[in-house]
């Protein structure tokens, strides 16, 4: 990917899922202006779509009156994306696996295991107001593979 | 997302397309497979060729439906993913739980 000049945009959504399609396409926007490539910009538009669903649903209850706070910012070397809700926060570590076999059969929880497959970065915190706070980083710079890493894996991609 | 069924013999194929995602498609899937097996239909087989994308709202529906079907003693099976929708089930480890096929014919015979 070409050095381009970097590209942001700031949304402040209600809590409904039909807003994943708002910030889906502000994202896909700013990842083409950047040339972003096609199997980066899906992976990327995953994560963001579950990052968003977290926050509208598990952080934000469904009441459009909070809202979901929306960083996008794209260069030559990375995608980073910020999402805050105006939740209660929760702590990530409670997670279970979904991929151990006993977990495999849960109909939720896979939320979070995609976001941490899709991107490079997923960090956790306390958003200002309380709620929940996501920073997720996609290097756009090819890596090296991780050699205990063999499963296909759409990081890598 | 989009949806269309046909049977074949007592087999019966959902043909999806579109996007499996939170608030719309998982619903939608649920909806297909209660009526299914309501009409007797225990032969089910998800045709995916065209979804472009399942987010894990998506797959976790496609989970509970595999479970409902299988309690009700019948079988859900997934034909044609695309590599991405490939990759998902792969690194989600439900490759492992689906039986997959890429063509039609082999998927219904696979009933028996």
């Amino acid at each position: 990917m070409n050095a381009v000049e970097p590209v942001s945009a700031h949304l402040v959504l209600a809590s409904r899922f039909e807003n994943i399609e708002v910030a889906e396409r502000a994202l896909h926007d700013l990842c083409s202006a950047a040339g972003c490539d096609g199997d980066q910009l899906y992976w990327v538009v995953s994560a963001l779509r579950e990052a968003l669903a977290n926050a509208v649903r598990h952080g934000n209850h469904l009441q459009p009156e909070r809202k979901v706070h929306v960083d996008l910012s794209v260069d030559s070397g990375a995608v980073t994306i910020r999402v805050d809700d105006e939740g209660e926060g929760f702590d990530p570590s409670q997670i279970p696996d979904p991929t151990v076999p006993e977990n495999l059969l849960r109909p939720s929880g896979r939320g979070i295991f995609y976001m941490q497959q899709f991107m490079n970065r997923v960090q956790f915190s306390r958003s200002p107001g309380g709620g929940t706070s996501v920073l997720m980083v996609k290097l756009l710079q090819p890596t090296t593979r991780s050699s205990e890493n063999e499963e296909p894996n759409p990081r890598s991609r | 997302m989009k949806s269309q069924i046909r049977d074949r013999g007592d087999v019966r194929i959902v043909e999806l397309s579109g996007k499996i995602t939170i608030g719309s498609g998982d619903v939608k899937i649920r909806e297909l497979i209660d009526e299914s097996l309501a009409a007797g239909k225990k032969h089910l087989v998800l045709d995916l060729a065209g979804v472009t994308t399942i987010d894990s709202s998506g797959i976790g529906e496609m989970v509970a439906c595999y479970t409902t079907v299988t309690k009700k003693g019948g079988h859900l099976k997934l034909l044609r993913l695309s590599p991405k929708i490939n990759d998902i089930l792969q690194v989600t480890q439900l490759i492992t739980v689906f039986e997959v096929f890429d063509n039609e014919a082999e998927a219904v015979s696979s009933f028996g």
